[in-house]
C-alpha cells in the first residue's frame, strides 16, 4: 500500500508526545517526495491514455493515486507544521539561545524560521510598554516576591546583578537574587526555587 | 500552573477531522473492511495476495479510513465500506448491556473516532451506530472522571488500560488538573519550576547522537 513512510514520519513525531524536538527526517520526506513524484507521472500517463483512447476504466485507478498524492501531501504538511510548533514552543522554554545539541536536529530552513520567530517576537516586545519595552517571556505566573531565594543546581560560574555586583554560581550555594534576573536560569534548570 | 508551550493541533470534533491534526491523521490509517465495486485496472500490485495486474471488481479488502472516504461516493461506484464487527448488531447489544466492562484499548483503540467517521458512509444502521457510540461515552464518562479526580501520585496503568485514545487524553486532562490543584493548595503554585521540556532533553541526552 503507498504512504507507508508518510504515517511513519507522524508516528516519530507521535512517540515525542511532550513536544520534544527528533531529528529532522531527511531521508523520509525525501522517500515520501519521490512516491509523489512517481504517483503523479502515472497518474499523468493514464490521464492521457484515457482522454487518447477513451478508457474510462481507468478512471478509478486514476482516483485511487491521487487520494494516496492527497495523503503525502497531508502527512508532509502535518509533519513540518508540527515541527515548526515544537520549535516554536523553543523559544519560550529555552530562550533565545538553543544548545548545539537541539539545533543539530533542525533543518536549515528550521533554524531560518527560528531566526524569524526570534526576531519578531522581539519586535513584538519593544514596541509594549513604551521606550523600554517589556519582555513577556519572564513572569509567566504570577510574581510574588521581588526577590527570591535561589540553590544553584550546577556550576553555572559568575552571574552579574543590576547593581553591578557579580556572584559566583557554584553548585550547592543559595542565594537571594531578584527574580527577574533567576526566572531564565531556574526554567533552564541551572538554578532551582527555594520555597521557605 | 504549569505553563505548556507546544500546543499540538487537536483532533476535530464529531464527524470532522483536522487536517494538521498528527491524532486525525493516525485516526484515519486506521483499517476498515471493504469491498470494491469496480475495476482498478494496473493496481494489482497493492492487494498483495492477488497475483493480477489488476484488481478485480468484487475484491474484499482492508482499506485505511482515508482510502475508503478518498472513493467513496454515495452511488457506490468504486467501493462499497462495511462496518468493523464492534460497531454492528452484537456489540452494540453488548456495549448497552454494560459499556464500563468493554476494553475499549482492544476494541480500538480509537472506538469513538473510527465510530464517528463511519457515519460518512451511508448504511441505514448510522443512527443505531451514532446512539451507541454516545451512550457508550456517556456511560463511561463518571468512572473517568472520578478516578482521574482521586488518582494522586500512584500508579494509574490499571485504571486507563481499557480506555480508548479519546478517553485516555480526557483522563490526562483530569489529572494534570488534579495536580495543578495540589500544586496550589500546597502552596507551590508561585515556585518556578524548570520546564518540562528542558527536563526531558537532559534525561534523553540525544542517544543518538552519541552512537
Amino acid at each position: 500500500m503507498f504512504c507507508e513512510k508518510a504515517i511513519e514520519l507522524i508516528r516519530e513525531l507521535q512517540r515525542a508526545s511532550d513536544g520534544q524536538l527528533p531529528a529532522f527526517n531527511e531521508d523520509g520526506i525525501r522517500q515520501v517526495l519521490e512516491e509523489m513524484k512517481a504517483l503523479y507521472e502515472q497518474n499523468q500517463t493514464d490521464v492521457n491514455e484515457a482522454k487518447s483512447e477513451g478508457r474510462s476504466d481507468l478512471i478509478p485507478t486514476i482516483k485511487f493515486r491521487h487520494c494516496c498524492l492527497l495523503r503525502n501531501q497531508r502527512c508532509i504538511a502535518a509533519y513540518l507544521y508540527d515541527r515548526l510548533l515544537r520549535i516554536r514552543s523553543l523559544r519560550w522554554e529555552y530562550g533565545s539561545v538553543l544548545p548545539t545539541s537541539i539545533r543539530f536536529h533542525m533543518c536549515a530552513e528550521e533554524l531560518e524560521w527560528f531566526n524569524q520567530y526570534k526576531k519578531s517576537l522581539a519586535t513584538y516586545m519593544r514596541s509594549l510598554g513604551g521606550d523600554e519595552g517589556l519582555d513577556i517571556t519572564q513572569d509567566m505566573q504570577p510574581p510574588k516576591s521581588l526577590y527570591i531565594e535561589v540553590r544553584c543546581l550546577k556550576d553555572y560560574g559568575e552571574f552579574e546583578i543590576d547593581d553591578g555586583t557579580t556572584i559566583l554560581l557554584k553548585k550547592n550555594s543559595q542565594h537571594f537574587l531578584p527574580r527577574w534576573k533567576c526566572e531564565q536560569l531556574i526554567r533552564q534548570g541551572v538554578l532551582e526555587h527555594v520555597m521557605s | 500552573m504549569t505553563t505548556q508551550s507546544y500546543l499540538p493541533v487537536p483532533p476535530g470534533v464529531g464527524m470532522e477531522e483536522n487536517f494538521l491534526s498528527l491524532d486525525d491523521i493516525l485516526l484515519s490509517q486506521e483499517k476498515l473492511p471493504t469491498r470494491t465495486e469496480c475495476v482498478f485496472p494496473r493496481l494489482g500490485f497493492v492487494e498483495k495476495t492477488s497475483d493480477t495486474r489488476d484488481i478485480p471488481e468484487g475484491t474484499k479488502m482492508e482499506m485505511p479510513l482515508w482510502l475508503a472516504k478518498g472513493l467513496y461516493d454515495n452511488k457506490r461506484r468504486l467501493v462499497s465500506v462495511e462496518q468493523p464487527k464492534i460497531y454492528r448488531q452484537g456489540w452494540r447489544t453488548v456495549f448497552s448491556a454494560d459499556p464500563n466492562v468493554v476494553d475499549l484499548h482492544k476494541m480500538g483503540p480509537y472506538y469513538y473516532g473510527l465510530g464517528s467517521q463511519l457515519l460518512h458512509f451511508d448504511s441505514p444502521e448510522n443512527p443505531e451506530i451514532a446512539q451507541t457510540v454516545l451512550q457508550t461515552y456517556i456511560g463511561r464518562f463518571r468512572r473517568i472522571m472520578d478516578s482521574s479526580q482521586n488518582a494522586y501520585n500512584e500508579d494509574t496503568s490499571a485504571l486507563v488500560e481499557r480506555l480508548d485514545v479519546l478517553e485516555r487524553s480526557l483522563f490526562r486532562t483530569g489529572q494534570a488538573g488534579l495536580n495543578d490543584f495540589q500544586r496550589w493548595e500546597k502552596g507551590q503554585a508561585s515556585q518556578i519550576t524548570a520546564s518540562n521540556l528542558v527536563q526531558n532533553y537532559r534525561k534523553r541526552k540525544f542517544p543518538d547522537l552519541e552512537a
